[in-house]
């Protein structure tokens, strides 16, 4: 959306217009890059819903340890002499620059998401702070994060790093997929489901669960509730490092000091979408929200409309659906 | 309170919002509980309430007067001169300020969490824009008639959003009015007629030319908006203050302490927030359309949610829910870039690592003050004041034994 | 957890000082409420209905709790109204949580000018029932009449307005407010004073504000706390936030007064000062429910009592019938020594 951004306005009269044409030539392609950002927006949106879930917070600086993913990853890649041209390493040596990559990008990732939980959090918790002061500090936090990296690394984007070439390798309807969307999409996936086993089977897991549904029962039960809310960012903080790995990959300028905001209201509202506190709600929810947006972009013609469109989403799902597709299952009824 | 020593920088604010406060504070019902916390006595507050009425009224006139009179004074170390031109500095704080009041409806009253609230500042400026610039293909009116239409138009867009989501929990609120921060910058891109970053230039102003011809109202002298803003501020006040004594005050603030309870008693919450909403809409989009007048133009530029951010660090700054702390902090997040150039760039950091530390330590804000929610409470607190000072002293420290059980 | 606490003192006080007007007969009314309890509450009672105006002036008086003040909390009320008609019906009630069933078809009625206590032991449904009967929970099916109106589907707000006002077992008075505008907020239920009235400080406003002040420190007094007006509720002493509680829900004017465990917390001497309270306010013409688990203070301030088990109704009677209920004696003598109601 960085990129969208950059893009000159159009100036035109018929600024808005239905182009079903151009929708039904290029549906196939919108579609599998809607799902390619879509499942971006999933892992992000994972990490929201699983902090939503335990302590019912819209954790607003998520945005901001995804996006300290995407400058671990451009440091790294930069680092090892990746720049905005295709580099000429073979196969198995970009895969291993690209895990190293990865794995930094998650340490970073979850230690911002661990070192915003004790630092800002977890004061709020001791002394049981309103809702309202959680909210105000969430967005505060988030807020410094973004200017801290301003204020060091000034308002421009990063040098764009690209990984690799992406290479046609289906054909599907006559339309090409090619190796970096595959490879988006199959990793996305596969986090997804690990973390959904993880939640569901391990017994870490069936304590995130057990708080989600009733803290203080929880407690009671020997469960130790702060090991557990600790658990649960690092866990959104790993998926938002893939997350932001997948997005350098995909738009490899976009690393921003406020690369994070746009894409962090759209994770939110696939979260919601699927149901917040839901796992898997939140691929439903970022998959559709995915092909929503790209499906609206193409078919008004302006990919500005993509944040638009989400935007929309949101708001409808809150007035028609507000417990999302799925529901909200982590644990929480409403409350 | 480090930050308040010395003159403040917009006692015509904290003026204003006193001359608000008709009921008088003799019997201020924190003040003898302010006691027993054990917080330092004299407290400005505390202060305040010694004075006799006269006393108030007098101390009020004086400060409105050197309100008014702050941008021709120009006192010299207040001054953001050199820098910054002091009139127009004095025209952004109190922009601010009234910014600050009537988020501090939504924030402060009802504790709801509006962050997108630079939306309505835009949708307000649009308006004024798109009605008085001769860049616009709309109709023109005279730019004061612009501004009740620019309040009704956001009130319009606070109901239309705040529907969908004010039947939720407030966390829904927060990102629902983020993104919409976001989407009103973006549609202003996209929308030809709101014509993105070219934008609207010679919006209007009001009219009045001086004794040599030249109008009185012009982009470069910020003294003459000041003093409309500022009397703008005064009449925002009453009448926000008239709410607060109400059973629209008592329901925000009931809805801010425990919804649920609320519903129960009576309130019918969903109502009052709307238009607890509505209202804080509206003077923000009172507030854009005169800084859409002052500046002459417009343009998408000039709204991002950081600005959002920043109001909301306004409030939050002075203290939610306290007239008087929104106004000083609407002044202190305008005036402090002003005063101080060199930190200028990093504001929206240090504002940002403010908001984070106020929340944490001291989350009542700088100037902690509890709203009054009674139009006529003054003799019955008095009465009761009375009555319990009468041998009370034994009765309380037992009751303040048994309070730590109750609030285990 | 305070909770837990604080519902552990009455059991260290099983044995009520000889000479206090409850439970005289001392024994251990926990575990053999019904063995131990003399007719003398329950004649109490039922005298109160007969004679309403002869009840305990002399402890009112000791109280500060002044009849004359109770007219001007509610003038139009009739003070001392005899049981009459049925008020509120709950017919068939049932509410399922997923699978489990919370409460099962459960019907009682709630007749003008009584006091009702519902009983029952732990995690019988007395607060399922209670929150069904305000709005809180959505019934499975079944329904609540009102006066012959429903009030199944209603907002919670309406409700109120309806006539059917409530306290909270675990106190949830608005903490930044004084004591004062607390009760002014309940006050509010039956103003009509809208935005733009306020706003400009029209005369419907300024009428009801004045009437508001008068009310409401009348209602202060009628409870007992109009001295600490002017204190945030939540730096109240506990008792008195009890009490104010209840003058909150009396502001909203209700038909139906429902208390959910008043008692909670309280000593024994608090307790009796509770029990005359409520008393007074059944006498100046409120209709009461009373879910508690104290026996003694069901016992000794009821006119009829409705105990729920297992979400399933099994007893409804006068105090001394359901004191000597075998359903009941099993029932509360079969259930292990617990905190929590």
């Amino acid at each position: 959306m960085l990129t969208s951004l950059l893009t000159s306005m159009p100036m035109d009269n018929d600024w808005i217009s239905f182009d079903v044409a151009s929708l039904g030539e290029n549906f196939w392609s919108a579609t599998f890059d809607g799902l390619t950002f879509g499942s971006i927006y999933a892992l992000v949106a994972l990490g929201y819903t699983l902090v939503y879930g335990v302590l019912n917070l819209i954790n607003f600086a998520h945005s901001e340890v995804f996006i300290m993913g995407c400058y671990a990853v451009f440091f790294t890649l930069n680092g090892l002499g990746f720049g905005p041209n295709v580099p000429h390493l073979s196969l198995a040596s970009i895969v291993l620059n690209l895990v190293l990559a990865l794995v930094i990008a998650m340490i970073a990732s979850a230690l911002t998401a661990f070192l915003v939980e004790r630092v800002a959090y977890k004061p709020l918790r001791k002394r049981n702070a309103p809702r309202l002061v959680f909210l105000i500090t969430a967005i505060g936090v988030s807020f410094t994060i973004q200017y801290t990296i301003y204020a060091i690394r000034g308002p421009s984007p990063e040098a764009a790093v690209t990984m690799f070439k992406p290479t046609p390798i289906f054909d599907v309807f006559g339309t090409i997929i090619d190796s970096q969307q595959l490879v988006i999409v199959i990793a996305a996936v596969i986090m997804m489901v690990l973390t959904e086993r993880f939640i569901s089977k391990s017994r870490t897991g069936r304590g995130i669960r057990a708080v989600a549904q009733d803290p203080d029962t929880a407690t009671l039960m020997g469960v130790n509730k702060e090991r557990i809310i600790i658990i649960t960012f690092v866990i959104g903080g790993i998926l938002a490092g893939a997350a932001a790995l997948f997005y350098v990959m995909k738009i490899p300028s976009g690393v921003q000091y406020n690369g994070g905001f746009v894409l962090g209201i759209k994770a939110f509202a696939a979260a919601v979408l699927g149901g917040i506190g839901n796992v898997r709600g939140a691929l439903l929810g970022g998959l559709l929200l995915g092909l929503i947006g790209n499906y609206g972009q193409i078919l008004l013609g302006n990919s500005q409309w993509t944040d638009v469109v989400a935007f929309m989403v949101l708001v409808l799902v809150l007035l028609v659906r507000p417990e999302g597709i799925l529901g909200t299952s982590l644990g929480r009824s409403k409350a | 309170m480090s930050m308040t020593d010395g003159p403040t920088p917009l006692p015509s604010a904290k003026a204003a919002q006193s001359a608000d406060d008709r009921e008088a504070l003799t019997t201020a019902p924190g003040a003898s509980i302010a006691g027993r916390k054990g917080k330092k006595p004299g407290s400005l507050g505390q202060r305040w309430n010694a004075l006799s009425r006269q006393q108030q009224w007098a101390f009020l006139l004086i400060v409105v007067v050197l309100a008014y009179l702050l941008p021709v004074i120009n006192p010299p170390i207040l001054t953001t001169e050199p820098g910054n031109n002091f009139g127009l500095a004095c025209f952004n704080m109190a922009r601010f300020a009234l910014i600050a009041i009537g988020l501090n409806v939504v924030i402060g009253y009802a504790g709801l969490l509006d962050l997108g609230y630079v939306a309505f500042f835009a949708v307000g400026a649009y308006v004024s824009a798109m009605l008085t610039s001769p860049d616009s293909a709309f109709l023109k009116i005279p730019y004061l008639w612009t501004i009740p239409v620019a309040m009704a138009v956001t009130m319009f867009f606070g109901v239309l959003l705040g529907i969908p989501t004010l039947r939720l929990r407030g966390d829904y609120l927060a990102i629902v009015t983020l993104g919409f921060g976001e989407i009103v910058r973006i549609l202003a891109t996209i929308i030809p007629a709101m014509k993105g970053q070219v934008g609207f230039q010679s919006v209007g102003h009001p009219p009045g030319t001086a004794a040599d011809g030249t109008p009185i109202f012009t982009n470069s002298n910020g003294i003459p908006w000041y003093w409309l803003i500022l009397t703008i501020i005064i009449i925002v006040l009453l009448l926000v203050g008239n709410l607060e004594r109400s059973r629209v005050g008592r329901a925000w603030v009931a809805i801010r302490e425990d919804e649920d309870a609320a519903e129960i008693m009576g309130v019918p919450t969903f109502k009052y927030k709307v238009w607890a909403f509505a209202i804080g809409a509206s003077v923000g989009g009172l507030s854009g359309a005169l800084a859409a007048g002052q500046v002459g133009f417009i343009s998408n530029q000039r709204f991002d949610v950081y600005t959002s951010i920043l109001f909301v660090a306004a409030v939050v700054l002075g203290g939610a829910g306290n007239k008087v702390g929104a106004i000083v902090g609407g002044a202190l997040v305008s005036y402090i870039p002003d005063r101080f150039t060199a930190i200028a760039e990093y504001k929206y950091l240090i504002f940002g690592i403010a908001l984070v530390l106020i929340m944490i330590f001291r989350s009542q804000g700088l100037f902690p003050a509890r709203q009054r929610l009674l139009s006529y409470g003054r003799d019955a607190y008095k009465w009761a004041v009375k009555k319990d000072d009468g041998g009370a002293s034994a009765k309380r420290t037992a009751g303040t034994a048994q309070e730590k059980g109750a609030q285990a | 957890m305070s909770g837990d606490h604080n519902e552990d003192l009455p059991r260290h006080t099983a044995d009520w000082p000889v000479g206090e007007p409850v439970g005289t007969d001392g024994g251990h009314p926990e575990r053999h409420p019904v063995e131990h309890r003399a007719g003398r509450r329950a004649a109490d009672a039922e005298t109160a209905v007969a004679q309403p105006a002869g009840i305990d002036e002399q402890a009112l008086a000791e109280q500060g709790i002044d009849l004359d003040v109770a007219e001007i909390v509610a003038p139009e009320r009739e003070i001392g109204v005899k049981i009459g008609d049925s008020l509120v019906q709950v017919q068939n009630l049932t509410v399922k949580f997923g699978g489990l069933m919370a409460l099962d078809n459960v019907s009682f009625d709630i007749k003008r000018g009584e006091i009702l206590g519902l009983i029952g032991p732990n995690g019988a449904g007395k607060t399922t029932c209670f929150n069904a009967m305000t709005g809180v929970y959505k019934p499975s099916s079944g329904k609540v009449l009102l006066e012959g109106q429903s009030i199944g589907g209603q907002k919670q707000h309406k409700i109120t307005r309806m006539g059917l006002a409530r306290t909270f077992q675990n106190i949830r008075l608005f903490g930044e407010m004084t004591a004062l505008e607390n009760v002014v907020v309940g006050l509010d239920a039956r103003h009509k004073t809208s935005v733009g009235r306020a706003l400009l400080r029209l005369p419907t406003h300024v009428r009801e504000e004045k009437s508001a002040i008068e009310r409401g420190m009348a209602l202060l007094d009628f409870v007992g706390i109009a001295e600490h007006a002017h204190f945030l509720s939540r730096h109240l002493p506990y008792g008195h936030q009890r009490r104010l509680e209840i003058a909150r829900a009396l502001a909203t004017d209700p038909k139906v007064l429902c208390l959910d465990e008043p008692a909670a917390g309280f000593n024994p001497a608090e307790k009796e000062e509770l029990m005359t309270l409520i008393r007074t306010i059944r006498n100046d013409g409120y209709t009461v429910l009373l879910i508690e688990h104290d026996m003694k203070l069901v016992m000794g301030v009821t006119d009829r009592i409705v105990v729920l088990e297992f979400g399933k109704k099994i007893a409804d009677g006068r105090p001394r019938e359901i004191r000597e209920d075998p359903l009941v004696i099993s029932a509360y003598l079969g259930e292990p020594e617990d905190d929590v109601a």
